[in-house]
């Protein structure tokens, strides 16, 4: 009895010590936190607010972590948010005079002036999203996360599941993690879904309709392997390589792209009658992904330097690079101040162009893809931010952080006239608010 | 052929690590020290970014599209 009763002991504290070092790798680190009584609730609200009335948008986040058992745990997060503002709608500015085009609706028309970036002020979209993961331990030193997620936008809604396995090896300075995930996806466009290459047509009147196809879907399948290592006392890696596949309607409903001529200006012939000089966009129905990345996080004496790399290229012709840097600057206390560092930059996908030629008027055919989405051009993202936390009480903490973020855009391919003397995509400044309350309870 | 460089030199680096014993993770142990020491802030940035640029993921798998604008 007695000797059972050790024993019993003896494996609870090397259960304990498992999982204390369990989680120098994990993927969610703060699992082996959240105890088997305790939920560990971080509750956060992300304030993001783009320059020139473009996007705003309120985000409350709720994340519930618990252990299970002796090893096991569970992490469930919430989402909300609300976005208001104006998105660019893909076509051009021009100086040849007001522009009149169609809200995602087809019923009615909005106009932008001449020389300013074309928005879609009409933009607005709630959402909801939920994702739970449990994580399961296979053994001593083996565990798989299971996650299941689901979203649901005004226009649009996602699920998706995904499977993680890890495996530590050599005295548990390495892990070997494998992943896959799929997602379901379907758009129910405002509107329905705008035939890809259409011509918009002019919303305000009655007698031309718009060709239109309802709703559609897509699916993305992820596959990942990584490895983290424990290089010395104070220093980890991690290696990964992800593959990402999607197919179905990767087109973005909304978008358009321009009609003009040789000279770049807007041109609507043969279009058709009610036509306004501008196409929704077309992209491929399928898109492949691959990433490699590379995080390191070093300690100093008292601070921590926490630097990532990933590389990007897909079968679009997108590649890109971003550096990630932050530094954790201990104050007394418990509290700490963490600068932030982004850079990023990527290339255009192939069919990425600011407008189209007229076909009847140029004589010139229509590509087979086409779209002026800014987020498939040739830009840099930079962001410089701050964050701060403090300890509150024993078991509480109080953070804040403030990023800035600019994008920077480039003019890709032919430009015709006028578009070489206009300002085809301006900057984007966004400020990043957010204020977070982490307990257990 | 690129591939199988990059993959030997991150042998060559891995295998050059010194293995560290439990006794000796302190500093690896604190939660300043996780791969990624917010989930919140790396989510909520994971999306931000998502929603303004061409490319995703190198972190993990899943977590579903969004109709972002």
């Amino acid at each position: 009895m007695q000797l059972n009763k050790k024993h019993k002991q003896v494996q609870s504290v090397r259960s304990k010590l498992a999982l204390a070092t369990c989680s120098l790798l994990q993927v969610t680190s703060q699992s082996a936190q959240a105890g088997e009584d305790q939920w560990k609730i971080d509750a956060d609200l992300l304030i993001y607010s783009e320059s020139d009335s473009r996007v705003s948008l309120v985000e409350p986040v709720v994340n519930m972590e618990k252990g299970i058992g002796e090893d096991d745990s569970i992490n469930i997060r919430i989402i909300t948010d609300s976005i208001t503002g104006s998105t660019p709608n893909g076509a051009l500015p021009t100086n040849t005079g007001v522009q009149t085009f169609t809200n995602p609706s087809g019923k009615s028309i909005y106009t932008t002036a001449a020389g300013k970036n074309p928005l879609n002020s009409t933009f607005r979209d709630q959402r909801t999203a939920i994702s739970v993961d449990y994580t399961q331990a296979l053994s001593r030193l083996s565990r798989i996360t299971w996650g299941l997620n689901a979203n649901k936008e005004y226009d649009y809604s996602a699920f998706g599941g995904s499977a993680t396995y890890q495996q530590e090896f050599n005295n548990r300075n390495s892990t070997l993690t494998v992943g896959v995930g799929t997602s379901s996806d379907t758009w129910f466009p405002v509107g329905d879904k705008n035939t890809e290459f259409a011509p918009m047509i002019d919303g305000s009147q009655t007698t031309t309709a718009q060709p239109k196809g309802g709703e559609d879907t897509k699916t993305t399948t992820d596959f990942m392997v990584g490895w983290t290592q424990i290089i010395n006392r104070s220093t980890l890696m991690q290696f990964n390589l992800g593959m990402s596949n999607s197919s179905g309607y990767l087109t973005d409903p909304y978008k358009i792209i321009s009609v003009v001529d040789i000279n770049g200006n807007p041109d609507n012939t043969g279009l058709g009658a009610n036509s306004f000089p501008y196409l929704y966009e077309k992209r491929p129905d399928s898109r492949s992904r691959k990433t490699f990345f590379w995080k390191g996080v070093h300690h100093l004496t008292e601070d921590v330097i926490n630097l990532s790399y990933r590389y990007f290229t897909d079968d679009w012709g997108i590649k890109s690079h971003t550096l990630d840097f932050h530094y954790r600057y201990e104050l007394n206390g418990g509290s700490y101040l963490q600068p932030h560092l982004r850079y990023y930059s990527q290339t255009a996908a192939d069919f990425y162009q600011h407008s189209v030629l007229n076909p009847t008027s140029t004589g010139t055919a229509l590509p087979e893809f086409a779209s002026n989405d800014y987020r498939l051009g040739e830009f840099v993202t930079t962001t410089m931010g701050l964050k701060y936390a403090m300890p509150v009480g024993k078991d509480s903490e109080f953070s804040m952080r403030l990023e800035l973020m600019n994008q920077t855009y480039n003019t890709v391919g032919t430009l015709y006239g006028q578009q070489n003397t206009l300002e085809l995509t301006p900057d984007l400044n966004a400020t990043i608010i957010q204020f977070g309350y982490s307990l257990y309870w | 052929m690129k591939f199988v460089i990059f993959l030997s030199l991150i042998a060559a680096l891995l295998s050059s690590c010194t293995t560290v014993q439990p006794w000796e993770k302190d500093l690896l142990a604190k939660p300043s020290m996780a791969l990624t020491p917010s989930e919140i802030d790396s989510f909520l940035d994971e999306h931000i970014y998502f929603s303004k640029e061409g490319s995703t993921g190198g972190q993990g798998v899943g977590g579903g599209g969004c109709g972002c604008n």
